[in-house]
Protein backbone atom coordinates (compact mmCIF):
# COMPACT_ATOMS: atom_id res chain seq x y z
CA UNK A 1 0.00 0.00 0.00
CA UNK A 2 1.70 3.01 -1.12
CA UNK A 3 0.96 6.71 -0.31
CA UNK A 4 -0.64 7.48 -3.78
CA UNK A 5 -3.17 4.64 -3.42
CA UNK A 6 -5.08 7.04 -1.17
CA UNK A 7 -6.65 10.36 -1.98
CA UNK A 8 -5.46 13.43 -0.74
CA UNK A 9 -8.44 14.04 1.49
CA UNK A 10 -8.08 10.57 3.21
CA UNK A 11 -4.30 11.63 3.70
CA UNK A 12 -5.58 14.69 4.80
CA UNK A 13 -7.34 13.42 7.58
CA UNK A 14 -4.57 10.31 8.59
CA UNK A 15 -1.92 13.38 8.97
CA UNK A 16 -4.43 15.64 11.07
CA UNK A 17 -7.32 13.98 12.18
CA UNK A 18 -10.30 15.99 13.27
CA UNK A 19 -12.32 15.58 16.78
CA UNK A 20 -9.37 12.69 17.89
CA UNK A 21 -9.43 11.82 21.92
CA UNK A 22 -12.05 10.90 24.37
CA UNK A 23 -15.02 12.86 25.83
CA UNK A 24 -14.97 12.02 29.50
CA UNK A 25 -18.70 12.40 30.75
CA UNK A 26 -19.83 11.09 27.60
CA UNK A 27 -23.70 10.09 26.89
CA UNK A 28 -22.56 7.24 24.57
CA UNK A 29 -19.43 5.12 23.40
CA UNK A 30 -19.53 2.82 20.53
CA UNK A 31 -16.63 0.65 19.70
CA UNK A 32 -16.13 -1.96 16.99
CA UNK A 33 -13.84 -3.48 15.39
CA UNK A 34 -10.68 -6.21 17.15
CA UNK A 35 -7.55 -6.16 17.87
CA UNK A 36 -7.12 -9.26 15.89
CA UNK A 37 -8.18 -7.39 12.92
CA UNK A 38 -5.90 -4.56 13.18
CA UNK A 39 -8.34 -1.73 13.46
CA UNK A 40 -10.51 -0.96 16.63
CA UNK A 41 -12.53 2.21 16.87
CA UNK A 42 -14.11 4.02 19.79
CA UNK A 43 -16.63 7.09 19.14
CA UNK A 44 -17.62 9.25 22.09
CA UNK A 45 -21.00 11.10 22.01
CA UNK A 46 -22.11 14.20 23.85
CA UNK A 47 -25.94 14.82 23.36
CA UNK A 48 -27.66 17.62 23.99
CA UNK A 49 -31.89 18.64 22.59
CA UNK A 50 -31.82 21.38 20.52
CA UNK A 51 -34.68 24.07 20.36
CA UNK A 52 -37.05 21.42 18.87
CA UNK A 53 -36.41 19.42 21.67
CA UNK A 54 -34.37 17.05 19.56
CA UNK A 55 -31.63 15.06 20.55
CA UNK A 56 -28.72 15.75 18.41
CA UNK A 57 -24.54 15.12 18.49
CA UNK A 58 -23.35 18.25 20.42
CA UNK A 59 -20.17 17.02 20.66
CA UNK A 60 -18.41 13.39 19.54
CA UNK A 61 -14.52 12.12 19.37
CA UNK A 62 -12.53 9.57 18.27
CA UNK A 63 -9.90 7.00 19.33
CA UNK A 64 -9.04 4.51 16.50
CA UNK A 65 -5.88 2.06 16.23
CA UNK A 66 -5.69 1.07 13.16
CA UNK A 67 -4.36 1.97 9.36
CA UNK A 68 -4.52 5.31 7.57
CA UNK A 69 -8.25 4.40 6.38
CA UNK A 70 -8.98 3.46 9.72
CA UNK A 71 -8.01 6.76 11.14
CA UNK A 72 -9.25 9.01 8.43
CA UNK A 73 -12.83 7.06 8.02
CA UNK A 74 -12.69 7.75 12.39
CA UNK A 75 -11.82 11.58 11.76
CA UNK A 76 -14.60 12.06 8.99
CA UNK A 77 -17.58 9.97 10.23
CA UNK A 78 -17.13 12.59 13.39
CA UNK A 79 -17.22 15.56 10.84
CA UNK A 80 -20.50 14.05 9.32
CA UNK A 81 -21.83 13.26 12.76
CA UNK A 82 -21.00 16.16 14.00
CA UNK A 83 -24.67 18.53 15.02
CA UNK A 84 -26.65 16.21 13.59
CA UNK A 85 -29.77 15.20 15.08
CA UNK A 86 -29.58 10.93 16.60
CA UNK A 87 -32.55 10.53 13.54
CA UNK A 88 -30.51 11.94 10.73
CA UNK A 89 -26.91 10.79 12.13
CA UNK A 90 -28.50 7.40 11.83
CA UNK A 91 -28.93 7.75 8.28
CA UNK A 92 -24.88 8.28 7.52
CA UNK A 93 -23.76 5.02 5.71
CA UNK A 94 -20.54 3.52 4.72
CA UNK A 95 -21.01 5.12 1.29
CA UNK A 96 -21.39 8.70 2.91
CA UNK A 97 -18.02 8.30 4.37
CA UNK A 98 -16.14 7.16 1.19
CA UNK A 99 -17.87 10.38 -0.87
CA UNK A 100 -16.23 12.25 2.07
CA UNK A 101 -13.13 10.95 1.70
CA UNK A 102 -13.51 11.38 -1.90
CA UNK A 103 -12.89 7.49 -2.46
CA UNK A 104 -11.11 4.63 -0.71
CA UNK A 105 -8.73 1.87 -1.85
CA UNK A 106 -11.16 -1.34 -2.36
CA UNK A 107 -9.14 -3.49 0.45
CA UNK A 108 -10.33 -0.64 2.49
CA UNK A 109 -13.34 -0.23 2.12
CA UNK A 110 -14.32 -1.82 5.32
CA UNK A 111 -13.07 0.81 7.11
CA UNK A 112 -15.69 2.93 6.02
CA UNK A 113 -17.66 0.19 7.19
CA UNK A 114 -16.45 0.07 10.82
CA UNK A 115 -17.32 4.17 11.01
CA UNK A 116 -20.21 4.01 10.03
CA UNK A 117 -20.93 0.64 12.37
CA UNK A 118 -19.34 2.65 15.40
CA UNK A 119 -21.56 5.39 15.32
CA UNK A 120 -24.68 2.98 14.75
CA UNK A 121 -23.30 1.34 17.77
CA UNK A 122 -22.65 4.74 20.01
CA UNK A 123 -26.55 5.99 19.01
CA UNK A 124 -27.34 1.78 20.26
CA UNK A 125 -26.05 2.27 23.53
CA UNK A 126 -27.32 5.43 24.00
CA UNK A 127 -30.89 4.71 23.08
CA UNK A 128 -30.58 1.60 25.63
CA UNK A 129 -29.47 3.79 27.93
CA UNK A 130 -32.08 6.17 28.32
CA UNK A 131 -34.66 3.14 28.01
CA UNK A 132 -35.46 4.75 24.49
CA UNK A 133 -37.63 2.13 21.98
CA UNK A 134 -35.22 0.81 19.29
CA UNK A 135 -36.43 0.38 16.01
CA UNK A 136 -36.31 -2.81 14.35
CA UNK A 137 -33.59 -1.64 11.57
CA UNK A 138 -31.34 -0.62 14.73
CA UNK A 139 -31.88 -3.97 16.92
CA UNK A 140 -30.66 -5.73 13.45
CA UNK A 141 -27.99 -3.84 12.63
CA UNK A 142 -26.45 -3.81 16.28
CA UNK A 143 -27.26 -7.85 15.83
CA UNK A 144 -25.19 -8.05 12.52
CA UNK A 145 -22.36 -5.83 13.81
CA UNK A 146 -22.10 -8.36 17.12
CA UNK A 147 -21.67 -11.22 14.92
CA UNK A 148 -19.58 -9.92 12.21
CA UNK A 149 -16.63 -8.85 14.79
CA UNK A 150 -17.33 -12.27 16.56
CA UNK A 151 -16.71 -13.80 12.91
CA UNK A 152 -13.42 -11.76 12.63
CA UNK A 153 -12.32 -12.52 16.37
CA UNK A 154 -12.05 -15.85 15.41
CA UNK A 155 -10.92 -15.34 12.08
CA UNK B 1 12.98 18.77 7.20
CA UNK B 2 13.27 18.09 3.47
CA UNK B 3 15.15 14.74 4.01
CA UNK B 4 14.34 11.54 1.63
CA UNK B 5 15.92 8.53 4.11
CA UNK B 6 15.72 4.81 2.31
CA UNK B 7 15.57 1.98 5.05
CA UNK B 8 14.33 -0.43 2.52
CA UNK B 9 17.29 -2.16 1.10
CA UNK B 10 15.59 -5.28 1.52
CA UNK B 11 13.05 -4.73 -0.74
CA UNK B 12 15.39 -3.31 -3.04
CA UNK B 13 18.64 -1.55 -3.51
CA UNK B 14 19.80 1.19 -5.98
CA UNK B 15 22.57 0.12 -8.66
CA UNK B 16 25.63 0.80 -7.72
CA UNK B 17 26.84 3.27 -10.05
CA UNK B 18 30.25 0.91 -10.60
CA UNK B 19 27.84 -1.55 -11.99
CA UNK B 20 25.86 0.79 -14.16
CA UNK B 21 29.56 1.46 -15.58
CA UNK B 22 30.38 -2.02 -16.20
CA UNK B 23 27.08 -2.53 -17.79
CA UNK B 24 26.39 0.60 -20.22
CA UNK B 25 28.88 -0.81 -23.06
CA UNK B 26 27.22 -3.75 -23.26
CA UNK B 27 24.02 -2.16 -24.56
CA UNK B 28 26.02 -0.98 -27.69
CA UNK B 29 26.12 -2.65 -31.19
CA UNK B 30 29.23 -4.46 -30.26
CA UNK B 31 27.45 -6.50 -27.67
CA UNK B 32 24.31 -6.84 -29.96
CA UNK B 33 24.74 -10.81 -30.69
CA UNK B 34 22.74 -13.68 -29.40
CA UNK B 35 24.55 -15.97 -27.12
CA UNK B 36 23.35 -18.74 -29.41
CA UNK B 37 24.91 -17.49 -32.51
CA UNK B 38 28.61 -19.12 -33.29
CA UNK B 39 29.31 -16.35 -35.36
CA UNK B 40 31.42 -13.47 -33.44
CA UNK B 41 28.97 -10.71 -32.42
CA UNK B 42 27.51 -14.20 -30.83
CA UNK B 43 30.50 -15.26 -28.87
CA UNK B 44 31.46 -11.86 -28.01
CA UNK B 45 28.18 -11.34 -25.98
CA UNK B 46 28.60 -15.07 -25.13
CA UNK B 47 32.24 -14.41 -23.58
CA UNK B 48 30.67 -12.02 -21.35
CA UNK B 49 28.22 -14.53 -20.10
CA UNK B 50 30.67 -17.11 -19.46
CA UNK B 51 33.02 -14.41 -17.75
CA UNK B 52 29.94 -13.63 -15.21
CA UNK B 53 29.28 -17.36 -14.55
CA UNK B 54 32.88 -17.99 -13.47
CA UNK B 55 32.61 -15.13 -10.93
CA UNK B 56 29.52 -16.80 -9.17
CA UNK B 57 31.31 -20.12 -9.54
CA UNK B 58 34.64 -18.82 -7.76
CA UNK B 59 32.03 -16.62 -5.04
CA UNK B 60 30.11 -20.30 -4.44
CA UNK B 61 32.94 -22.67 -4.92
CA UNK B 62 30.89 -24.38 -7.49
CA UNK B 63 31.80 -25.61 -11.26
CA UNK B 64 30.82 -22.72 -13.80
CA UNK B 65 27.94 -24.99 -15.57
CA UNK B 66 26.51 -25.61 -12.18
CA UNK B 67 25.19 -21.87 -12.38
CA UNK B 68 22.30 -20.67 -14.87
CA UNK B 69 21.01 -17.35 -14.85
CA UNK B 70 16.98 -16.75 -14.77
CA UNK B 71 14.87 -13.26 -15.07
CA UNK B 72 14.27 -13.09 -11.19
CA UNK B 73 14.58 -14.83 -7.80
CA UNK B 74 11.13 -15.82 -7.99
CA UNK B 75 11.81 -17.49 -11.18
CA UNK B 76 14.37 -19.37 -9.75
CA UNK B 77 12.88 -20.31 -6.61
CA UNK B 78 9.73 -21.68 -9.08
CA UNK B 79 12.30 -23.21 -11.09
CA UNK B 80 13.20 -25.39 -8.05
CA UNK B 81 9.83 -26.34 -6.69
CA UNK B 82 8.26 -27.37 -9.96
CA UNK B 83 11.17 -28.36 -11.54
CA UNK B 84 12.14 -30.37 -8.55
CA UNK B 85 8.66 -32.09 -8.06
CA UNK B 86 8.16 -32.87 -11.69
CA UNK B 87 11.34 -34.50 -12.13
CA UNK B 88 11.53 -36.68 -9.23
CA UNK B 89 8.02 -37.80 -8.76
CA UNK B 90 8.63 -41.42 -9.28
CA UNK B 91 10.72 -40.96 -6.03
CA UNK B 92 8.29 -39.37 -3.83
CA UNK B 93 5.45 -36.43 -3.99
CA UNK B 94 6.63 -34.51 -0.50
CA UNK B 95 8.40 -31.58 -0.34
CA UNK B 96 9.94 -29.87 3.29
CA UNK B 97 9.87 -25.88 3.43
CA UNK B 98 10.04 -23.95 6.76
CA UNK B 99 7.26 -21.55 7.84
CA UNK B 100 9.17 -18.20 7.01
CA UNK B 101 9.50 -18.82 3.30
CA UNK B 102 9.21 -15.78 0.78
CA UNK B 103 6.01 -15.52 -0.67
CA UNK B 104 6.78 -17.47 -4.20
CA UNK B 105 8.21 -20.32 -2.29
CA UNK B 106 4.64 -20.41 -0.03
CA UNK B 107 2.80 -19.80 -3.29
CA UNK B 108 4.55 -22.36 -5.73
CA UNK B 109 3.72 -24.62 -2.89
CA UNK B 110 0.67 -24.07 -2.89
CA UNK B 111 0.29 -24.80 -6.54
CA UNK B 112 2.04 -28.33 -6.23
CA UNK B 113 -0.28 -29.03 -3.34
CA UNK B 114 -3.15 -28.42 -5.72
CA UNK B 115 -1.24 -30.98 -8.46
CA UNK B 116 -0.95 -33.75 -5.71
CA UNK B 117 2.26 -33.06 -4.09
CA UNK B 118 2.34 -33.17 -0.47
CA UNK B 119 4.34 -30.03 1.43
CA UNK B 120 5.27 -30.08 5.01
CA UNK B 121 6.10 -26.82 6.60
CA UNK B 122 9.26 -27.12 9.44
CA UNK B 123 7.91 -24.42 12.63
CA UNK B 124 10.80 -22.29 13.81
CA UNK B 125 11.57 -21.10 17.60
CA UNK B 126 10.46 -17.51 18.61
CA UNK B 127 13.99 -16.13 17.14
CA UNK B 128 12.64 -17.60 13.47
CA UNK B 129 15.41 -20.40 13.65
CA UNK B 130 14.05 -23.83 11.93
CA UNK B 131 13.92 -26.44 14.00
CA UNK B 132 16.34 -29.12 13.42
CA UNK B 133 14.97 -31.92 14.57
CA UNK B 134 11.56 -31.03 13.52
CA UNK B 135 13.28 -30.84 10.43
CA UNK B 136 14.41 -34.44 10.82
CA UNK B 137 11.58 -36.31 11.41
CA UNK B 138 9.90 -34.87 8.83
CA UNK B 139 12.03 -35.83 6.04
CA UNK B 140 10.37 -39.55 4.67
CA UNK B 141 11.54 -42.12 1.94
CA UNK B 142 9.18 -39.90 -0.63
CA UNK B 143 10.78 -36.88 0.28
CA UNK B 144 12.26 -35.29 -2.96
CA UNK B 145 13.21 -31.88 -1.30
CA UNK B 146 14.01 -29.29 1.31
CA UNK B 147 14.01 -25.88 0.69
CA UNK B 148 14.85 -23.57 3.22
CA UNK B 149 15.30 -19.79 3.05
CA UNK B 150 18.85 -18.45 3.86
CA UNK B 151 18.36 -15.03 5.70
CA UNK B 152 14.88 -14.31 6.05
CA UNK B 153 13.73 -11.16 3.83
CA UNK B 154 11.51 -10.22 7.21
CA UNK B 155 13.22 -10.60 10.02
CA UNK B 156 16.68 -11.42 9.12
CA UNK B 157 17.53 -14.50 10.92
CA UNK B 158 20.18 -16.48 9.38
CA UNK B 159 20.02 -19.94 9.38
CA UNK B 160 22.72 -22.87 10.16
CA UNK B 161 22.94 -23.76 6.42
CA UNK B 162 25.95 -26.73 7.04
CA UNK B 163 23.81 -27.47 9.83
CA UNK B 164 20.21 -28.64 7.62
CA UNK B 165 22.94 -29.83 4.44
CA UNK B 166 24.38 -32.21 6.85
CA UNK B 167 20.68 -33.23 7.69
CA UNK B 168 20.01 -33.58 3.83
CA UNK B 169 22.77 -35.34 3.10
CA UNK B 170 22.36 -38.25 5.34
CA UNK B 171 19.05 -38.75 4.26
CA UNK B 172 19.76 -38.43 0.46
CA UNK B 173 17.62 -35.32 -0.47
CA UNK B 174 17.69 -32.35 -2.40
CA UNK B 175 18.84 -29.20 -0.64
CA UNK B 176 17.33 -25.82 -1.91
CA UNK B 177 18.53 -21.94 -0.41
CA UNK B 178 16.50 -19.01 -1.07
CA UNK B 179 19.76 -16.82 -0.28
CA UNK B 180 18.29 -13.62 -2.11
CA UNK B 181 18.40 -11.39 1.21
CA UNK B 182 21.79 -13.02 2.22
CA UNK B 183 24.02 -13.69 -0.92
CA UNK B 184 26.60 -10.75 -1.14
CA UNK B 185 26.12 -9.84 2.64
CA UNK B 186 27.05 -13.36 4.55
CA UNK B 187 30.04 -15.97 2.83
CA UNK B 188 27.90 -19.10 1.11
CA UNK B 189 29.95 -21.75 0.16
CA UNK B 190 27.97 -24.07 -1.67
CA UNK B 191 30.13 -27.29 -0.90
CA UNK B 192 30.62 -26.88 2.39
CA UNK B 193 26.77 -26.51 2.99
CA UNK B 194 26.24 -29.55 1.10
CA UNK B 195 24.23 -27.63 -1.11
CA UNK B 196 22.48 -28.65 -4.33
CA UNK B 197 20.41 -25.43 -5.25
CA UNK B 198 20.54 -22.01 -4.49
CA UNK B 199 18.73 -18.87 -5.71
CA UNK B 200 20.21 -15.71 -5.59
CA UNK B 201 19.19 -12.06 -6.47
CA UNK B 202 20.88 -9.20 -8.25
CA UNK B 203 18.74 -6.48 -7.27
CA UNK B 204 19.27 -6.68 -3.53
CA UNK B 205 23.03 -6.40 -3.65
CA UNK B 206 22.77 -3.05 -5.96
CA UNK B 207 22.76 -4.64 -9.26
CA UNK B 208 20.20 -4.22 -11.33
CA UNK B 209 16.01 -5.64 -11.45
CA UNK B 210 15.74 -8.29 -13.68
CA UNK B 211 18.30 -10.65 -13.13
CA UNK B 212 18.91 -13.51 -10.61
CA UNK B 213 20.63 -17.34 -10.50
CA UNK B 214 20.15 -20.70 -9.90
CA UNK B 215 22.88 -22.89 -8.81
CA UNK B 216 21.98 -26.47 -9.70
CA UNK B 217 24.66 -29.29 -8.48
CA UNK B 218 25.64 -31.53 -11.49
CA UNK B 219 24.06 -34.30 -11.84
CA UNK B 220 20.45 -32.67 -9.93
CA UNK B 221 17.19 -33.91 -11.57
CA UNK B 222 15.15 -31.04 -12.81
CA UNK B 223 12.87 -29.53 -15.14
CA UNK B 224 12.77 -26.50 -16.72
CA UNK B 225 9.95 -23.79 -16.19
CA UNK B 226 10.70 -22.41 -19.83
CA UNK B 227 11.39 -24.95 -23.26
CA UNK B 228 12.72 -23.33 -26.07
CA UNK B 229 15.78 -22.55 -27.52
CA UNK B 230 17.73 -24.71 -25.08
CA UNK B 231 19.69 -21.92 -23.55
CA UNK B 232 21.25 -22.40 -19.68
CA UNK B 233 22.23 -25.94 -20.61
CA UNK B 234 18.65 -25.98 -21.66
CA UNK B 235 16.94 -25.37 -18.24
CA UNK B 236 16.28 -21.59 -19.27
CA UNK B 237 15.39 -21.14 -22.65
CA UNK B 238 15.26 -17.46 -23.35
CA UNK B 239 17.69 -14.61 -25.00
CA UNK B 240 20.25 -14.09 -22.42
CA UNK B 241 19.92 -10.84 -21.46
CA UNK B 242 23.88 -10.25 -21.47
CA UNK B 243 24.13 -6.25 -19.90
CA UNK B 244 22.49 -7.60 -17.05
CA UNK B 245 23.94 -10.85 -16.29
CA UNK B 246 26.96 -8.64 -16.47
CA UNK B 247 26.16 -5.98 -13.94
CA UNK B 248 24.76 -8.73 -11.29
CA UNK B 249 28.40 -10.14 -11.75
CA UNK B 250 30.00 -7.07 -11.13
CA UNK B 251 27.71 -6.18 -8.36
CA UNK B 252 28.37 -9.49 -6.75
CA UNK B 253 31.69 -9.36 -6.93
CA UNK B 254 31.87 -5.68 -5.70
CA UNK B 255 29.76 -7.26 -2.41
CA UNK B 256 31.97 -9.73 -1.67
CA UNK B 257 35.57 -7.48 -2.15
CA UNK B 258 33.87 -5.40 0.34
CA UNK B 259 32.07 -7.64 2.66
CA UNK B 260 34.60 -7.68 6.23
CA UNK B 261 34.40 -3.81 6.60
CA UNK B 262 30.77 -3.72 4.80
CA UNK B 263 29.23 -5.97 7.56
CA UNK B 264 31.08 -4.85 10.39
CA UNK B 265 29.99 -0.84 9.27
CA UNK B 266 26.38 -2.32 8.66
CA UNK B 267 26.24 -4.48 11.69
CA UNK B 268 27.26 -1.87 14.11
CA UNK B 269 24.23 0.85 12.55
CA UNK B 270 22.05 -2.11 13.18
CA UNK B 271 23.07 -2.84 16.72
CA UNK B 272 22.87 1.29 17.58
CA UNK B 273 19.92 1.17 15.53
CA UNK B 274 17.91 -1.59 17.42
CA UNK B 275 19.35 -1.33 21.10
CA UNK B 276 18.40 3.06 20.77
CA UNK B 277 14.83 1.85 20.06
CA UNK B 278 14.10 -0.62 22.30
CA UNK B 279 15.37 1.26 25.47
CA UNK B 280 14.13 4.60 24.71
CA UNK B 281 10.84 3.27 23.22
CA UNK B 282 8.11 1.53 25.77
CA UNK B 283 6.75 -1.59 24.43
CA UNK B 284 9.01 -2.56 21.82
CA UNK B 285 10.22 -5.21 20.82
CA UNK B 286 12.72 -6.75 18.45
CA UNK B 287 11.46 -9.58 15.52
CA UNK B 288 13.96 -12.13 14.28
CA UNK B 289 17.04 -13.24 16.29
CA UNK B 290 19.38 -11.11 18.00
CA UNK B 291 22.68 -11.82 16.80
CA UNK B 292 22.37 -14.47 14.02
CA UNK B 293 20.58 -12.40 11.78
CA UNK B 294 21.28 -10.02 8.61
CA UNK B 295 23.48 -6.99 9.26
CA UNK B 296 21.20 -4.86 7.70
CA UNK B 297 18.13 -6.29 8.91
CA UNK B 298 15.72 -4.48 12.39
CA UNK B 299 12.55 -5.71 12.49
CA UNK B 300 10.52 -3.65 15.62
CA UNK B 301 7.22 -4.94 16.79
CA UNK B 302 5.40 -2.00 18.82
CA UNK B 303 2.82 -2.68 20.83
CA UNK B 304 -0.91 -0.69 20.65
CA UNK B 305 0.22 0.76 17.15
CA UNK B 306 -0.77 -0.10 13.62
CA UNK B 307 2.19 -0.32 11.01
CA UNK B 308 0.72 0.95 7.73
CA UNK B 309 0.08 3.99 9.71
CA UNK B 310 3.48 4.29 11.50
CA UNK B 311 4.77 3.41 7.73
CA UNK B 312 2.84 6.40 6.03
CA UNK B 313 4.20 9.05 8.85
CA UNK B 314 7.47 8.11 8.91
CA UNK B 315 7.09 8.16 4.71
CA UNK B 316 6.00 11.78 5.58
CA UNK B 317 8.89 12.46 7.23
CA UNK B 318 11.02 11.32 4.62
CA UNK B 319 11.69 7.98 5.43
CA UNK B 320 11.22 4.76 4.06
CA UNK B 321 10.38 1.28 5.64
CA UNK B 322 8.06 -1.81 5.61
CA UNK B 323 5.38 -3.29 7.76
CA UNK B 324 4.48 -6.43 8.59
CA UNK B 325 0.66 -4.83 9.27
CA UNK B 326 -2.12 -7.07 7.67
CA UNK B 327 -3.43 -3.23 6.96
CA UNK B 328 -0.49 -3.06 4.26
CA UNK B 329 -1.10 -6.56 2.38
CA UNK B 330 -3.84 -7.17 -0.09
CA UNK B 331 -5.05 -10.05 1.51
CA UNK B 332 -5.26 -8.24 4.83
CA UNK B 333 -3.75 -10.82 6.72
CA UNK B 334 -0.39 -10.22 8.69
CA UNK B 335 2.80 -11.35 7.90
CA UNK B 336 3.20 -15.18 7.74
CA UNK B 337 6.59 -14.86 9.18
CA UNK B 338 5.80 -12.95 12.37
CA UNK B 339 3.03 -14.73 13.69
CA UNK B 340 5.24 -18.23 12.55
CA UNK B 341 7.78 -16.91 15.31
CA UNK B 342 5.34 -16.94 17.68
CA UNK B 343 3.69 -13.20 17.76
CA UNK B 344 -0.21 -12.75 17.99
CA UNK B 345 -1.65 -10.97 15.02
CA UNK B 346 -2.00 -7.37 17.02
CA UNK B 347 1.86 -7.88 17.63
CA UNK B 348 2.00 -8.71 13.77
CA UNK B 349 -0.04 -5.33 12.65
CA UNK B 350 2.29 -2.92 14.76
CA UNK B 351 6.22 -3.94 13.11
CA UNK B 352 8.18 -1.99 10.90
CA UNK B 353 11.00 -3.56 9.22
CA UNK B 354 14.28 -1.13 8.35
CA UNK B 355 17.03 -2.50 6.19
CA UNK B 356 19.84 -0.85 5.51
CA UNK B 357 22.80 -0.71 3.17
CA UNK B 358 25.62 0.64 1.20
CA UNK B 359 24.58 4.42 1.38
CA UNK B 360 23.49 3.94 4.87
CA UNK B 361 24.99 6.83 7.49
CA UNK B 362 24.95 7.14 10.99
CA UNK B 363 23.01 11.03 10.39
CA UNK B 364 20.15 9.00 8.96
CA UNK B 365 19.82 6.83 11.60
CA UNK B 366 20.37 9.56 14.10
CA UNK B 367 17.27 11.12 12.37
CA UNK B 368 15.31 8.13 12.58
CA UNK B 369 15.90 7.49 16.45
CA UNK B 370 14.97 11.67 16.18
CA UNK B 371 11.80 11.33 14.55
CA UNK B 372 10.47 7.31 15.46
CA UNK B 373 9.55 8.36 19.24
CA UNK B 374 7.08 11.01 17.93
CA UNK B 375 5.82 9.34 15.57
CA UNK B 376 4.90 6.29 18.00
CA UNK B 377 3.85 8.74 20.18
CA UNK B 378 1.33 10.13 17.96
CA UNK B 379 -0.90 7.13 17.10
CA UNK B 380 -0.34 5.82 20.96
CA UNK B 381 -2.36 9.18 21.50
CA UNK B 382 -4.87 8.30 18.85
CA UNK B 383 -5.10 4.86 20.36
CA UNK B 384 -8.56 3.67 22.23
CA UNK B 385 -5.98 0.93 24.30
CA UNK B 386 -3.46 2.84 26.52
CA UNK B 387 -0.06 1.31 27.56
Amino acid sequence: MTNLSYSPKVLEHFRNPHNFGSISNADAVGEVGNLTCGDVMKLYLKISKNSEGKEFIEDVKFETLGCAAAIATSSVVTDLAKNKTLEDALKIGNQDVIKALDNLPVVKIHCSLLAADALTEAIYSYYQKTAQSIPDYLEKKHQQNLVCHREKAIK
Amino acid sequence: MNKQIYFDYAASTPLDPRVLKTMLPLFEFDFCGNTMSLHSFGQKASEIVEESRNTFAKILNSKPQEIIFTGSATESNNTVLKGIAFANQKKGKHIIISSIEHDCIVESSNWLKKMGFEITKVPVDKFGLIDLEALKLSIRPDTILVSIIHGNNEIGTIQDLEAIGKICKENKVYFHTDASQSFGKTPIDVQKMNLDLLTASSHKIYGPKGVALLYIKSGTKIEPLLHGGGHEYGLRSSTVNVPLIAGFAKAAELCIEEMPQETERLTKLRDKLINSILTSIEGSYLNGHPTQRLSNNINISFSKVEGESLMLQLDFAGIACSTGSACSSNSLEPSHVLLATGLKAHQAHGSLRFSIGRWTTEEEIDYLLEVIPQVINKFRILSPFKL
